[in-house]
């Protein structure tokens, strides 16, 4: 869709903006409605229309297709690990308030690493099903397997095509 | 009224065969339902309504309909044994909700547990005024990451359905 002028300049508008209110649904979920899945959702939807527009090659150069499996299970790695540091320093499993002298301040430290691991986590998760399915679809076609398309209006030719 | 249009927009869902509208649909009546989340002061699952009922998903569903018919298929006439379990599965949980509390009562059960704990506590433990954060990613720990790797397993289980290259099937299987 990149020859549709209106669409590239909306979306080069509309994709900065969409990634910079995930980081802020991310780091202010404390203080507003907020936390890890929404804004990994809402920084995922950001790739998922830079996709639409420049297609998936140009997304995987951004993002290469290892570093979001790499980054999937990172994400609930930090947020293991972040809990692993409570034994180590004579507390319990996820228990936020010994990794700081001030309970306080821990607790905010813990919460805000926590649900940096959950970001992460969905937002290369939902990036995967996007980049799979999206996928499927092209292989599909190089294959020379029946397909449809998806914006037939026509109900009779609802089967696929032999 | 918002709660009637959300009747009227399921029942489209239902009837219409058509997949890529009923897809549009599913995202009007996820908004409707983020709408109402808001106006019962529910920021935090109306944020997630908004963002993953009515885009993310029909993100996705649109991208599984690219690889499947636009159009359901129906099959002529009806079965008499579903209708018999849907009414009396329908008409078990109509008077199930007979007996539940009253909507709003501060005495009911789900008011009296650990709820007033966290109302009053959660500024004092942690400094933040995010009640829905501080009982997601700190008092009930734990059930977030089981959250999170649910999520993993998702996305691994997608990934061991659509990794294999679709192969075209012998023409004797078909």
């Amino acid at each position: 869709m990149k020859d549709n002028a209106i669409l590239v300049v909306v979306a080069r508008f509309l994709i900065p903006l969409m990634m910079l209110f995930g980081l802020y649904v991310q780091f202010h979920g404390e203080y507003s409605p907020g936390g890890g899945f929404q804004a990994g959702v809402l920084f995922a939807a950001g790739w998922i229309l830079f996709v639409f527009i420049y297609g998936l090659e140009t997304g995987l150069r951004i993002i290469p297709e290892r570093v979001i499996y790499a980054l999937a299970c990172l994400g609930v790695l930090l947020y293991g690990l972040i809990g692993l540091l409570g034994p180590l320093l004579g507390g319990r499993y996820l228990d936020f308030s010994v990794l700081l002298p001030a309970p306080r301040a821990a607790q905010q430290a813990g919460i805000i690493l926590v649900e940096l691991g959950v970001g992460i986590t969905v937002a290369s998760v939902v990036m995967l099903f996007f980049l799979l399915f999206a996928r499927r679809r092209a292989e599909a076609e190089a294959e020379g397997l029946p397909l449809v398309d998806p914006l037939d209006e026509d109900e009779s030719r609802r089967e696929p095509r032999p | 009224m918002l709660l009637l249009f959300l009747v009227v927009v399921g029942l489209a869902v239902v009837l219409t065969r058509d997949l890529l509208k009923a897809t549009m649909l599913f995202a009007i009546y996820s908004l409707t339902i983020a709408g109402l989340f808001a106006l019962l002061d529910a920021g935090d699952v109306a944020l997630t309504e908004a963002a993953v009922g009515a885009g993310i998903s029909t993100v996705l569903i649109l991208a599984v309909l690219a690889l499947t018919p636009r159009f359901e298929t129906t099959k002529a006439g009806h079965s008499l044994p579903a209708l018999v379990i849907v009414t009396i599965t329908g008409a078990a949980l109509v008077y199930a909700s007979l007996d539940l509390p009253q909507f709003g009562d501060p005495a009911n059960p789900v008011h009296q547990h650990v709820g007033p704990y966290y109302i009053e506590q959660t500024y004092a433990d942690m400094g933040i005024p995010n009640m829905v954060a501080a009982v997601l990613a700190s008092y009930r720990s734990i059930d977030t990451m089981g959250e999170a790797v649910v999520i993993l397993t998702a996305g691994l289980g997608v990934y061991a359905l659509l990794a294999a290259r679709p192969r075209r099937r012998d023409k004797g299987d078909r």
